[in-house]
Order: C-alpha cells, then sequence, then structure tokens
C-alpha cells in the first residue's frame, strides 16, 4: 500500500516537476513569475489532443509536435507581454503576466468551449503486477518520459555552450552581455525550452487522466508554482525535487488523511516550507564572497 | 584606435559624463585616474555598450560603435573587465574561462589561450573545478582577467584593478598588465590608485567630476604638481 501510493506519488510529481522547471527557469533568468505558464501546459494539453484526434498524428510526434508549439507560445508571450516591459518595475510585469494567463485561458474557452474533452488513450490498458505494487503502462511512460527530459535539460544546462550562458545570464546579465552573450536570445530560449517542458507534462496530463479542458491550466500551474518554491525558485534540481516531493505528499496526504485534502496538503506544505527554510529546500541562504 | 568624442552619458536624468574627449593608441597603455564618482567606471560602461551615450559618439578602429549592443561590441574587439571583478560566482573556474571565449568558434585556438592563462595565472590552474565565488579577491581579479583574455580582445578595458587587494597582489596583477601588453594588447585601464596606474601606463587622462582636466605622458604626469597634490599624496 505504502509503495503504491509512493509510485502513485512520483508519477503525479514528475509532472508537477516539469511544470515547476518552467518556473524556475524563467524566473532565474528574469526575475519573474510567469503565471502564463498554467496556460502553456494545457494548450499543449490541446496540441496532442488535436493533433491526435483530428489528424491522426502518431502520439510520439503529436508529443513533441505539442511541445514545439509550446515552446513558440512561450516565446510569443515573452515577446509580446513580458519585453515591453523589461525595463519597468516588476509589478508591471507581473500584471502583464497575470493579465496573459487570464487571456490565454478564455481564449481557449472561446474557441474550445467549456465541455471537457476525452483523450484517446494512446497507450494499451496493459497493467503490470508486483508483489509490491500495481503499475500500468501509461504510468510506466509518464514517468520514463518525465525523467528523461529531465536528464536531458540536466545535461544541456551542465554542458552545453548555451546551457552554460543560460547560468552565466542568470547569475549576472551585464556581465554576460560582456562575454558576447546575446541576453535577448538567452531569455528566448529560456522561454522556449521552459515552455516546452510545461506542454509536455499537460499533454501527459491529458493521457494519464484522459481529459482535457480550457482551464485545467489553473491548478496545475499553481502546483508547479509551489513546487518550484519548496524546491527553491531559480534553482532547476530544486524544481525537480519540490515537483517530486509535492506529487508524493499530495498523494500520501490523499491516500492517509483524506482526499478531499489533497489541494490543502500541496498549500500547507508551502507554507510550512516557507517558515521552516524561506528561500526553499535547495536554495541558496548564504551570500557569495564579493 | 579608439576615439571618444565629446561623449555624454549617464544614469536616469543624471548627466554622470559631461562631453569628454580622449583616444587610445594602439599597443598602448592609457590610464584614466581621478577620486571615487568623478566617471570613470561610466566611461567604460559607455564604452563597452552596457550604458548608452547621449550626445557625442565612440569611435574604435574607426567604426561608430556608440549605438552598438554589447554583444557586438565585444565581436569588435573590445574586452571589459568590470569594477569588482565580477567573475560568474556559481560557474566554475573553467566555465567562466569558457564564457569569456563565448564569441569564438576556433576550437583550436580557445583550447591554446586556456593554456596561455593557466601559465600566466598558475593559481587559477589549481582551482579549474573549483567554483568561481570560492576564490580569493586576487583569484577573483586574476579569473576575471583570464576570461576577459580568452575573447583576445584588440582593446581590453580593466576597470579597477587594484580595489580591495593587498599591496603585493596589486604589484603581481599590474605586472600580468604590463606583459599583456607586451604581447600586443592595447590597454585603457581605469584606476583611483594614480601612483600605480601612472608607473604601469605610458598615457594619462585625470578626471574630474565627469570631465577630463589633464592630459599628457604619464611621467610628466607623475612629476606634474597639481596631480602630486591631488592624487598622490605629496
Amino acid at each position: 500500500m505504502f509503495i503504491q501510493q509512493l509510485i502513485n506519488g512520483l508519477i503525479l510529481g514528475s509532472t508537477y516537476a516539469l511544470i515547476a522547471l518552467g518556473y524556475t527557469m524563467v524566473y532565474g533568468i528574469i526575475e519573474l513569475i510567469n503565471f502564463a505558464h498554467g496556460e502553456i501546459y494545457m494548450f499543449g494539453a490541446f496540441v496532442g489532443l488535436i493533433l491526435v484526434t483530428v489528424f491522426k498524428v502518431p502520439f510520439i510526434l503529436a508529443f513533441l509536435l505539442a511541445m514545439a508549439a509550446g515552446a513558440l507560445l512561450g516565446i510569443t508571450v515573452e515577446y509580446l507581454a513580458y519585453r515591453p516591459l523589461r525595463q519597468s518595475s516588476r509589478l508591471a510585469a507581473l500584471i502583464s503576466a497575470i493579465g496573459a494567463s487570464i487571456f490565454l485561458s478564455n481564449l481557449a474557452l472561446l474557441i474550445m468551449g467549456a465541455q471537457p474533452y476525452t483523450f484517446p488513450s494512446p497507450f494499451d490498458a496493459t497493467v503490470y503486477r508486483t508483489s509490491l505494487f500495481v503499475i500500468s503502462k501509461v504510468e510506466i511512460i509518464v514517468l520514463a518520459s518525465s525523467i528523461l527530459l529531465m536528464i536531458a535539460l540536466t545535461l544541456f544546462v551542465q554542458r552545453t555552450k548555451v546551457g552554460k550562458a543560460m547560468r552565466a545570464t542568470a547569475q549576472d546579465k551585464d556581465t554576460a552581455s560582456l562575454m558576447g552573450i546575446n541576453i535577448n536570445r538567452i531569455i528566448t530560449i529560456t522561454f522556449a525550452i521552459g515552455s516546452a517542458l510545461g506542454a509536455a507534462a499537460g499533454v501527459m496530463v491529458g493521457v494519464y487522466f484522459r481529459t482535457v479542458t480550457p482551464t485545467m491550466g489553473l491548478m496545475p500551474g499553481l502546483k508547479g508554482f509551489v513546487a518550484a518554491v519548496i524546491g527553491g525558485i531559480g534553482n532547476i534540481p530544486g524544481a525537480m525535487f519540490g515537483g517530486i516531493a509535492l506529487g508524493i505528499a499530495e498523494v500520501m496526504g490523499a491516500a492517509y488523511i483524506s482526499s478531499q485534502y489533497r489541494d490543502a496538503v500541496a498549500f500547507a506544505l508551502l507554507i510550512i516550507v516557507l517558515l521552516l527554510k524561506p528561500s526553499g529546500l535547495l536554495g541558496r541562504t548564504a551570500q557569495e564572497k564579493v | 584606435m579608439l576615439k571618444v568624442e565629446n561623449v555624454s552619458a549617464g544614469y536616469g536624468g543624471i548627466k554622470v559624463l559631461d562631453r569628454i574627449s580622449f583616444s587610445v593608441s594602439e599597443g598602448k597603455i592609457v590610464t584614466l585616474i581621478g577620486s571615487n564618482g568623478v566617471g570613470k567606471t561610466t566611461t567604460l560602461r559607455t564604452i563597452s555598450g552596457l550604458l548608452r551615450p547621449t550626445e557625442g559618439r565612440i569611435l574604435f578602429c574607426n567604426e561608430d560603435i556608440s549605438k552598438a549592443a554589447p554583444h557586438k561590441i565585444v565581436e569588435q574587439g573590445i574586452s571589459h573587465v568590470p569594477e569588482g571583478r565580477n567573475v560568474f560566482p556559481r560557474l566554475t573556474v573553467k566555465e567562466n574561462l569558457e564564457m569569456g571565449a563565448y564569441i569564438r568558434k576556433d576550437a583550436a585556438g580557445i583550447r591554446k589561450d586556456y593554456q596561455m592563462v593557466m601559465e600566466t595565472f598558475p593559481q587559477l590552474a589549481q582551482r579549474q573545478r573549483q567554483t568561481a565565488g570560492t576564490l580569493s579577491g586576487g583569484e577573483q581579479q586574476m579569473l576575471a582577467m583570464g576570461r576577459a583574455l580568452m575573447s583576445r580582445p584588440r582593446l581590453l578595458l580593466l576597470d579597477e584593478p587594484s580595489m580591495g587587494l593587498a599591496p603585493l597582489v596589486v604589484l603581481g596583477i599590474f605586472e600580468i598588465i604590463k606583459e599583456v601588453n607586451r604581447q600586443g594588447t592595447t590597454i585603457l585601464l581605469v584606476e583611483q590608485n594614480a601612483q600605480v596606474a601612472l608607473r604601469t601606463a605610458h598615457r594619462g587622462y585625470v578626471m574630474e567630476t565627469g570631465r577630463i582636466i589633464l592630459e599628457d605622458s604619464a611621467d610628466a604626469l607623475l612629476q606634474n604638481d597639481q596631480v602630486r597634490k591631488a592624487y598622490l599624496g605629496e
């Protein structure tokens, strides 16, 4: 029973982790909470759904195209809603982010209507049983692809030249530009990658829970944000850790306390972490030597 | 090589530089001295594009760079070591140096220059995998200079390399500055420490509240009464 809940928490948590990465990467570079991120997740789910049901695209291809479409939307939101406000106060950009979020979810409501859509499962209903837990094929695929994406992101940020430039830009924009790094280009790449991961999470949750709605981005968007803060906003391993911790806590809370307190558990965890370690579990507290 | 013509610049509505003009000729070390807050750092920030001049123009190798973005100016061959060193604290020493070579594509040349930096600054060689934030002040200054050299600049802008360093470390850093210059890099050096700056440079300009009030060869400035009184504490 406990092991089973742990596995379920891990699966849910891995999707939170993917969403949290988008928040944390953007915050790391421009210190903005991109509140439209939940809508990019919803957009990814819809693109995947439409490609699979209307255009009969194979699932893997639909998944990749949804990520690309999410990246494109993320870049567009940054370009239209955040870039013009780069020199303004952070509050102005934050309000613009909330506006972008409301605009996108209402646009989806207008186009798709308020009714939920069913995501046809691309995988057969095979279930694998062990003595300790039961796991379905779709769960294995969600978990495996989340982990793969996180490994790929880590390698990209740690090993590649652009990844290093992203970290340099997050630490000191002026000095990064003195290295010849085009800051605007790095910001665009950051939005593209973060949004692609968010869209990937949208598609995965779509096939996992089988439902897609225009307002589906709201709660997971909030949860992803909470996960990023729990892990330490701006910190990439922190977002992965925070997402998984949040998923496990939520599932455990639902199993051992009451399933009605599911969301309450998530936000209670946030409050506890903020009280005990305001910079997040993996956040930096010590100031660097100057 | 570098010509600054009647340049004004500032932050918000506040004018820091008031129509300053000076030039740096190829192969030389030129120093800009003056006390705290007269606009020396602002001058360098304006040259490297972090700040736009409100009037006047800046010519580098006869090309107007006054409206170019910082990353374009680096590509032209100007490298700026900012005040307070500003290494990337959570990147390793090696990664910091790689960022210095960001605009370059010649992997073999980059490797060679990396070796050259390791030889010039042996202390860094022992700390390649350490994050830069854990280095001492002197080591961070060396790293910032090494990083700037990794772009193979034609002109190196140095902002207060002596700041916050022990006198012995300062002497070491200035020996390296001379050596870098001997190997062909032109240097514009901004310093509050007029003594060591004028002993290192060929030519000097004296700044006072946003203006250049004096210019001469470095040796002549060392003998100048006004300079001796105001900046050399005699």
